[in-house]
């Protein structure tokens, strides 16, 4: 398995991006420029409009009207808030860090920014040019890169973001922040693992890091990575991806109720903007990643649909975006509907069920994964699987009576806290 | 339900699902302000809303007022200011020895509890169900008699910044005492609430018989 995942890395294998095949010309520099431009513009309005979509659709949840003064259905309130806060002051708690006071929010907004560099948003996947589209007689990507690396850029970027989260937190020289960070780090180092490992069974079934090539590979919704890694993962990452996210009912660490605003109580202005303009891209861009690693991005679901005539890039955006959506009202739903969790029970969840449970998974389908390539036959493959399940439920008995047993003597000790 | 319950409850909600909005636009909202006058109208105030004070006079024009001040004494805000005189012999103001000379309210403090209405003894202050408050600066906050004072005809003045919609003037008189209407037998052992004070009388309320559900 490794020496195919090392294979599937090498660019050379893996075709990416034509554009950057040949010399780098100023064509070459200028499409590059335009894609990080259009890329840049797309995420800034997309995080206005779902700022505008979240508050009219919980709205109606929740029986009110929601915004409707500014521009038609109240489309522009979130470019007068934004307005707003930049001519506020701009303060600085006395007893901060300075320097990483200032730097915290771009902390939290520049990977932000980096993740949905990966996202492919559209294209022919069927076309012999897999889809890429023609900018300037250069064909390229629909995407603003291609590493081979992928998808670990995104769990990279998703890791530092917390950095900002942090750092915010520590910076700011008062309590209430503080704890909201402490919060947040733990939060996000334990959901970090599940996210990780059910990424690791897309990586299975797709055989690539690219997140080109693992869209390529899901061509229908038959061969999505959600029906093909068998929705377990796809679920765990749904959860997990929420709580990386800290959106509700993940958000502890900007609870109101216990900790005032959380890790930005302190940030006024432009920099409270620029961590609520993060939180919203975050949304945006995870969606995106899910939509990519599960739902086979800008594929359509059935293979006759990409045969409709017309310009076949564009339905690529059109299919993109539609799961884009269903995802975005997925997590304003989420927020609707469930209350927060409590600290233990979110540490519960992650460490005693998500992590055991995406590991399991995982193993399940390196099982299966290793008896195909074995040549074995179907009942063969079977049998491992059911042998597996069986040796994995074993374990996870041992470890819910190691999970008795402690709690057992903690009780006998007398409670610490 | 389940775990699940919950999702189709919030999502019921929505107007997409065919749920309602609780939430009335004021006034109309955006379609009066494009010029429809069909939408520009007020949704019915709670018979007992509190909103700002009037003076009340008695029917031949004298003033309720006697400048007691137990109004100012029971304010929790600490809003209200009285001062009483003498009533001049050949001109009275009010039936009694003394008048309310000054009478202010300060309406950045004034909370609207309507004790000054259960304090007063003869009546003289109530609460309308006008609502609407306007000002840039705090001089304009106290309210004085010259705005307070009903008129001849024992409605509330309407004042220049005030958005009256027909009708608004014939339920202007305040509604609020949770005292036992005196006097009448139908109300003895019950805590009641009297019928309005001002202009346009209405029968006291039984507890429980009212529009408090």
């Amino acid at each position: 398995m490794i020496a195919n995942l090392v294979a599937a890395a090498d660019p050379a294998l893996n075709g990416g991006d034509s554009l950057l095949g040949g010399g780098v010309g100023v064509h070459v520099v200028l499409v590059v420029l335009v894609k990080v431009l259009f890329a840049f513009v797309f995420l800034l309005i997309a995080t206005m409009l779902m700022v505008w979509f979240e508050r009219k659709v919980i709205s109606g949840m929740q029986n009110r009207v929601g915004p409707n003064k500014a521009g038609p259905w109240g489309l522009l309130q979130t470019l007068a808030d934004g307005t707003k806060l930049f001519f506020k002051e701009d303060l600085i708690p006395e007893r901060a860090d300075r320097f990483v006071f200032k730097l915290a929010p771009f902390l939290s907004l520049v990977p932000a920014f980096l993740v949905f560099s990966v996202v492919p948003v559209g294209g022919d996947f069927k076309s012999v040019h897999s889809g890429q589209i023609s900018i300037f007689g250069k064909w390229t990507l629909m995407q603003l890169a291609d590493p081979p690396i992928g998808i670990l850029l995104v769990l990279a970027l998703s890791s530092i973001a917390v950095y900002g989260v942090m750092l915010a937190g520590w910076a700011s020289g008062s309590k209430y922040p503080l704890l909201g960070s402490v919060r947040a780090s733990a939060q996000m180092v334990s959901y970090e693992a599940a996210l990780g490992m059910s990424v690791a069974a897309v990586l299975l079934i797709s055989g690539s890091l690219s997140t080109h090539e693992i869209v390529r590979k899901q061509d229908w919704i038959g061969s999505w990575n959600l029906v093909a890694t068998v929705f377990v993962p796809f679920v765990i990452f749904v959860i997990a991806a929420t709580a990386e996210l800290n959106r509700p009912p993940f958000d502890l660490v900007e609870a109101e109720q216990e900790l005032v605003g959380g890790f930005n109580t302190e940030y006024s202005s432009i920099r409270f903007a620029l961590f609520f303009l993060a939180e919203f891209m975050n949304t945006i861009t995870m969606s995106a990643i899910i939509v990519t690693l599960f739902l086979g991005g800008p594929q359509p679901p059935f293979r006759f649909l990409a045969d409709i005539p017309g310009p076949r890039w564009l339905y690529g955006i059109v299919w993109f975006f539609l799961k884009l959506w269903l995802f975005l009202y997925m997590y304003v739903w989420f927020r609707a509907t469930l209350p927060r969790f409590r600290y233990d029970q979110l540490m519960d969840l992650g460490w005693k069920l998500l992590i055991p449970a995406s590991f399991g998974w995982l193993l399940l389908l390196i099982v299966v994964r290793v008896a195909q390539n074995a040549g074995w036959s179907s009942v063969g493959r079977v049998g491992a699987a059911i042998v597996s399940v069986v040796v994995m439920g074993l374990f996870y008995l041992l470890l819910l009576a190691a999970f008795r047993v402690s709690a057992r003597n903690r009780a006998r000790e007398g409670s610490m806290y | 339900m389940g775990y699940l319950g919950g999702f189709a409850i919030t999502a019921r909600q929505s107007r997409w699902f065919g749920g309602k909005r609780v939430t009335t636009e004021y006034s109309g909202g955006r379609e009066a302000k494009r010029g429809d006058a069909s939408h520009d109208t007020k949704i019915p105030k709670p018979e007992r809303l509190h909103g700002r004070h009037v003076l009340n006079r008695y029917e031949d024009g004298m003033e309720k007022c006697i400048g007691c001040e137990l109004c100012a004494g029971v304010c929790p805000a600490k809003c209200i200011y009285v001062r009483g005189l003498d009533n001049p012999p050949e001109h009275p103001v009010s039936p009694g020895e003394r008048y309310g000379f000054v009478y202010e309210i300060n309406y950045l403090r004034c909370i609207h509890c309507d004790l000054c209405v259960e304090a007063c003894p003869t009546e003289a202050i109530t609460e309308s169900k006008l609502f609407e408050f306007s000002f840039t600066n705090r001089q304009d906050a106290i309210y004085t008699k010259a705005e307070l004072l009903v008129g001849d005809d024992g409605k509330p003045q309407h004042l220049p910044w005030e958005d009256w919609r027909a009708g608004e003037d014939l339920h202007t008189s305040g509604w609020m005492r949770a005292t036992a209407p005196g006097g009448s037998e139908a109300f003895v052992g019950l805590e009641g609430w009297s019928g309005e004070l001002g202009y346009g009388v209405r029968a006291a309320e039984k507890p429980g018989t009212g529009s408090e559900g």
